[in-house]
């Protein structure tokens, strides 16, 4: 990140000292934009619609945010900075990766722009060709590095928007619940890969130590398909728990695992399942000697009154 | 290294402090089995908490171990596997298979006592 800095402070300097004749042409540049704003802008809007960008949204929503880009644009053109561009380009894909806009719609957008102003440029000095090549030396780099930094912002916000996202599966993936004294349950739900199977594990071992576990029940409705591997590393965790004092109950057997299984010759005579969730609880509760009783409506009474 | 056996009404209990030598670890193979016939004990508790490593030659003498205090007539618990240890055991097919098995040292007693009272009622 602070080498990122640095490098744009650089770059802004090297623009900031670039000779007097450049600068006297951007100014003149962006005074131009400044006064055809309203023209260029809608000349922008029609042609992403044409080029069916951005279809997430709506017309006027593109139009809005066209005219924020076009002027936030033109101000990094002035200034040469451009801070305000990349935080206004970071809000901006926090607002529509969402809403499912690709990378690919972003950076077409904005290199549309580049050349939506760019043709009027050619309009205006048409008549003058040294002055427009010295324009457009000008312009040119001023304008990708404006491209360059919209698309290297909303890629930047897309990969922390991933990192988040598998930070977030990755806690939620594995958690071991006490619901009695002594008693855990661990639902598993969705694929199980080596790597899962062996958090999964330790968190359990884990969790049998710090909650002193007698039973644990594995619900593994939420899984899908296993394979031998996971099968095996399913057995040898029913196996530690057990070198832990533990024992374990697996519930929710599909019948296509239950299958795969079987037709794979997974040994499972070690482990002891119950077909749901709610009977494998019960018969944890058999094993550690508890009973659900009940409540009479009269005492329900009594605890209402 | 010795190990300690301690005498606790009907139990012993022999709880390994250190990493054990193969020649420390006969020795306490020899001793327990001797100390059961001494002190006519209904059940042995080996307390493994300290260990960090259970390597095969280890898993194998225990297990006989507690194969041979069957035979004298007492049970075996083995109590304190440390989970990454247990995982490990697992993996390299080393499952204590008949033996039981529990959390710690207080798990281990209950579970001697629930064994012993179930064995007196009949």
């Amino acid at each position: 990140m602070v080498k990122t800095e640095r490098t744009r402070n650089r770059v802004d300097s090297d623009l900031n000292i670039s000779d007097e004749a450049t600068s006297e042409l951007l100014r003149q540049l962006v005074a131009h934009l400044r006064e055809n704003r309203t023209q260029l802008r809608q000349e922008w809007a029609r042609r992403i619609t044409e080029s069916k960008l951005l279809t997430a949204m709506s017309q006027d929503e593109i139009f809005a945010e066209a005219t924020t880009i076009y002027d936030s644009y033109v101000d990094a053109l002035q200034s040469g900075t451009f801070e305000a561009l990349q935080t206004y380009a970071r809000d901006l894909s926090e607002r529509i990766i969402p809403r499912g806009v690709e990378t690919h719609e972003v950076i077409g957008i904005v290199l549309l722009l580049r050349d939506v102003l760019a043709r009027s440029l050619f309009a205006k000095y048409q008549h003058d060709f040294g002055l427009l090549n010295r324009i457009l030396d000008a312009y040119e780099p001023a304008a990708n590095r404006i491209a360059n930094t919209v698309a290297v912002s909303f890629v930047q916000e897309r990969e922390r928007t991933i990192r988040q996202q598998q930070e977030a599966i990755r806690e939620l993936s594995t958690p071991v619940l006490q619901v009695r004294d002594r008693l855990l349950i661990l639902p598993i739900i969705g694929v199980i890969d080596p790597q899962r199977a062996r958090q999964l594990t330790e968190q359990l071992l884990r969790g049998i130590r710090t909650n002193r576990a007698k039973l644990v029940v594995i619900d593994i409705t939420g899984v899908a398909a296993m394979d031998s591997n996971v099968a095996n590393h399913l057995v040898q965790t029913v196996e530690a728990s057990r070198l832990l004092g533990a024992s374990i109950i697996v519930t929710g057997l599909s019948p296509e695992i239950a299958q795969t299984l079987v037709t794979i010759g997974v040994d499972l005579s070690k482990m002891n399942t119950v077909g749901d969730l709610q009977g494998g609880i019960e018969e944890a509760e058999r094993q550690l000697g508890l009973k659900v009783i009940p409540v009479s409506e009269s005492s329900i009474e009594q605890i209402g009154t | 290294m010795e190990v300690p056996i301690l005498k606790q009404g009907y139990y012993l209990i022999a709880t390994i402090q250190a990493a054990l030598t193969d020649e420390d670890l006969l020795k306490l193979h020899y001793a327990l089995v001797e100390q059961v016939g001494k002190h006519r004990s209904k059940g042995v508790i080996i307390d493994v908490t300290a260990l960090d490593i259970m390597d095969s030659f280890a898993t194998r003498t225990i297990r006989s171990l507690a194969h041979m205090i069957k035979l004298r007539g007492a049970d075996t618990v083995i109590c304190g596997i440390q989970p990454e240890i247990a995982f490990t055991m697992v993996q390299l097919g080393l499952t204590l298979e008949g033996i039981s098995t529990a959390l710690d040292l207080e798990e281990g007693l209950v579970l001697l006592n629930k064994n012993n009272t179930k064995k007196r009622k009949p």
